[in-house]
């Protein structure tokens, strides 16, 4: 039956419905695991960080590092720019180090994994056996395949499909194996797109980041499947600082999955991440993130802070990067995930919802850098708001003088739902040549009454409706991200909004 | 079907009673048409009725079969067979006509403890009523209502009325912004749906939509009450006096 594609999104959406209502409307991650944990002492300095290194069984450069970055971060202040509120972090009030007991001895497959571990992915709907399926999607042609690196706190407990992927070249590890079987490729690439230097969060998490994902693309390679880290925070307490490195070598495709949840505790977290991406000619990179960390409570008590720097370098010409996000959670977020377009027609896309309510606050957006010829970008930002939220976008888009011919489109709308929370945007242009191409569209909107109305008098009640306005805003968003994430997405916008009208 | 007791509203923000005792009663089955100047309150009679928000009800009361239906929530209305064609219907950008119907109808039938209807069975059924409409396939996978002619969005009322089965439908002013061929596939669509169980209240300003939808009974608003009914004949004869003769009779 001649179905076609509107039966696809018909069942999306429907079902996004039935999925808000199948679920109890909390958030739903907010159970915690019990588990024993090994812990570093409390605070932060240079033993600390020589402790880091040495459980992770770290090289003497990789060290020398580290202390470079802590002796640099210790003359930094904290940039307060951004347009959100936190109480002060107490850095030496944290744990920089939290591991479970049982990961003491890195287990040489999963079935020497703790049960406690595995039943935690279980229950979060991630697939550690080597079968498949995220979200239970199923291709007509057989199961769609997904290798998971599963990082808990600090640790990574496992990647799956890592003799697959070898045999077709590619590597995918946690990035402290990467450190000590591939130092050469981290040797050449870790720093080298956001430099230690780059930012407070980014120096912070180079000289204590424990753990994240490796992915490197050989030459001529189309990754056969993707690519996805789960991130799960369980530790009170602790700084979550992971750092992701992916390198795409010549013409390589890679589609990358970052997905985030975290326990829901009285006292924030902070969580501070770096992911570098390195595209050389014709490389293709697609990175996406659902983040659906613990977005603290309707008073703003709790929640994960998320501070991260995510940078991908177009190195090749007419290489490609696309960064799609879905950013629900977290009480404070603070994160631009940005584009340097070196290469000449080189091209970043970047497609984001960005969702605060209650007393949730996102400074959010994203960079564009043009120094190629005949680059482009394009942005797509939808930003909602509901509660007392606060919700920012910020981007920048700058040509360089050698950018000849270069563009980009950008489009950041804001959907306020309630009166009392705020949409602000906060575009930077720069264009320093006379030949590039620069479109900002901006729009801001109410959720209508009138539209609300609408559905209800056509049988739907406030929330569906709600949600299916929302779904409609955020639409071309949710179709860039892969499917498997989309529908979570789509669950996820939805349950994000549960009280928030009214 | 539908009955109305001395209805009385007035607006929620303002000390301005738009309703005055409006008297209506409605037999299954039966199409009643409302006419009358502007300002009289037909449409706000149609927004009260399913539930909009602004309105406070002073005094009286409305009825779906023997049910009050003035407390109830604007989709639980819905499902208990209230149908209102919009005057000026709302874009919903982004949001797939397909989808939108599909959500409705399902909405609906969970509400009144029924099974949901399969998609299979939806897209049979939503394609056959929508080539009844002259509504394309093109049409229906739009965004709801955005960029689509007056006619369009007439017409759509009318293929949600059709996927909805509503037991009461209101149409307000349906006609409105019509081109003669366009209220003639309006009253097509609209006279498909009576079965003769089906009850419609038909609020217009002109005659000749009346003409296509031939009505059972005729009614004259004015200065939120019914001054007036009579047989379809009352209809015509407010066409060629227009209605300073009707509004005398009764000061």
């Amino acid at each position: 039956m001649a179905m076609d594609d509107v039966q696809v999104k018909d069942g999306v959406d429907a079902e996004t419905v039935e999925a808000v209502k199948a679920l109890s409307g909390t958030y739903k991650y907010g159970w915690n695991t019990e588990i024993e944990m090994e812990y570093a002492p409390k605070g932060l300095s240079e033993d600390i960080v020589r402790l880091i290194s040495s459980k992770n069984d770290e090289p003497e450069w990789m060290l020398d590092w580290r202390l470079a970055a802590y002796r640099r971060w210790l003359e930094l202040k904290e940039p307060d720019w951004a347009m959100v509120d936190y109480p002060t972090i107490d850095f030496q009030d944290q744990y920089y180090y939290a591991r479970p007991k049982s990961m003491e001895e890195k287990p040489k497959s999963l079935d020497d994994v703790d049960p406690k571990l595995l039943e935690t992915y279980k229950k979060l709907g991630i697939p550690l056996k080597e079968q498949a399926l995220l979200a239970g999607v199923e291709a007509p042609e057989g199961e769609r395949r997904v290798a998971v690196d599963a990082v808990f706190d600090s640790v990574s407990v496992g990647t799956t499909f890592q003799a697959e992927l070898r045999k077709a070249g590619v590597i995918f590890c946690s990035i402290s194996e990467a450190i000590r079987e591939h130092p050469e490729l981290v040797r050449q690439y870790l720093g080298s797109v956001v430099p230690v230097s780059d930012n407070y969060y980014a120096t912070l998490n180079s000289a204590v980041f424990s753990d994240g994902s490796f992915v490197y693309i050989p030459p001529g390679v189309r990754c056969p499947m993707e690519l996805s880290t789960y991130f799960r925070i369980n530790a009170e307490n602790t700084g979550q600082f992971e750092r992701t490195l992916i390198i795409a070598d010549k013409e390589s495709y890679v589609s990358y999955l970052e997905g985030c949840t975290a326990p829901q505790r009285d006292v924030a977290q902070l969580h501070a991440a770096v992911v570098e991406l390195v595209l050389l000619d014709d490389a293709e990179i697609k990175y996406s993130t659902v983040q659906n960390w613990f977005p603290g409570d309707e008073n703003g008590k709790g929640g994960i802070y998320n501070f991260v720097t995510k940078r991908a370098d177009c190195r090749g010409h007419r290489s490609k990067v696309m960064w799609t996000q879905v950013e629900t959670g977290s009480a404070v977020t603070w994160k631009y995930p940005s584009c340097v377009l070196r290469g000449d027609e080189s091209q970043g896309e970047f497609y984001s919802i960005a969702i605060a309510n209650n007393m949730q606050q996102a400074d959010t957006g994203t960079k564009m850098v043009h120094l190629g010829k005949n680059t482009k970008s394009r942005i797509v930002s939808k930003g909602i708001s509901a509660g007392r939220a606060q919700n920012t976008y910020r981007g920048l888009v700058s040509m360089h003088p050698k950018a000849k011919n270069s563009r980009n489109y950008t489009q950041c709308d804001s959907l306020l739902i309630g009166d009392k929370c705020g949409a602000h945007t906060v575009p930077y242009i720069e264009v320093k040549n006379n030949s590039s191409r620069v479109e900002h569209e901006a729009t801001t909107s109410k959720v209508d009454d009138d539209q609300l109305f609408y559905c209800r008098s056509r049988g739907m009640d406030e929330e569906e409706a709600v949600a299916l306005v929302v779904n409609g805003f955020c639409k071309e968003v949710l179709q860039a991200l892969p499917m498997e994430f989309a529908m979570e997405a789509q669950a996820l916008v939805a349950i994000s909004l549960e009280g928030s009208v009214g | 079907m539908l009955n109305i007791k001395n209805l009385h509203v007035k607006l929620e923000e303002e000390d301005k009673q738009i309703l005055k005792g409006v008297n209506l009663s409605l037999e299954p089955g039966k199409v009643h048409a409302i006419m009358g100047p502007n300002g009289s309150g037909k449409s706000t009679l149609s927004y009260v009725l399913s539930g909009k928000d602004g309105y406070e009800v002073t005094d009286g009361s409305a009825q779906l079969e023997g049910v009050d239906i003035l407390d109830m929530e604007a989709e639980e209305r819905a499902a208990a067979g209230l149908f209102l064609a919009f005057q000026y219907p709302v874009e919903i950008p982004g949001v797939g006509n397909m989808t939108f119907l599909r959500t409705a109808v399902n909405a609906q039938r969970k509400l009144r403890g029924e099974e949901e209807m399969s998609a299979g069975e939806f897209l049979k059924v939503v394609r056959a009523k929508a080539k009844d409409l002259k509504i394309d396939a093109d049409m229906l996978k739009r965004p709801v209502n955005v960029g689509f002619s007056g006619g369009e969005k007439k017409r759509n009322e009318i293929l949600q009325m059709a996927m909805l089965e509503p037991k009461m439908c209101i149409l307000d002013e349906t006609d409105s912004g019509l081109d003669v061929d366009a209220m003639k596939l309006v009253a097509q669509g609209v006279n498909a749906l009576r079965d003769g169980k089906r009850t419609f209240l038909v609020i217009t300003h002109y005659q000749r939509l009346l003409d296509h939808i031939k009505p059972d009974v005729v009614h004259i608003m004015a200065n939120g009450r019914i001054i007036k009914t009579g047989g379809p004949e009352l209809a015509l004869e407010v066409e060629n006096n227009g209605y300073a003769d009707l509004l005398e009779e009764i000061a």
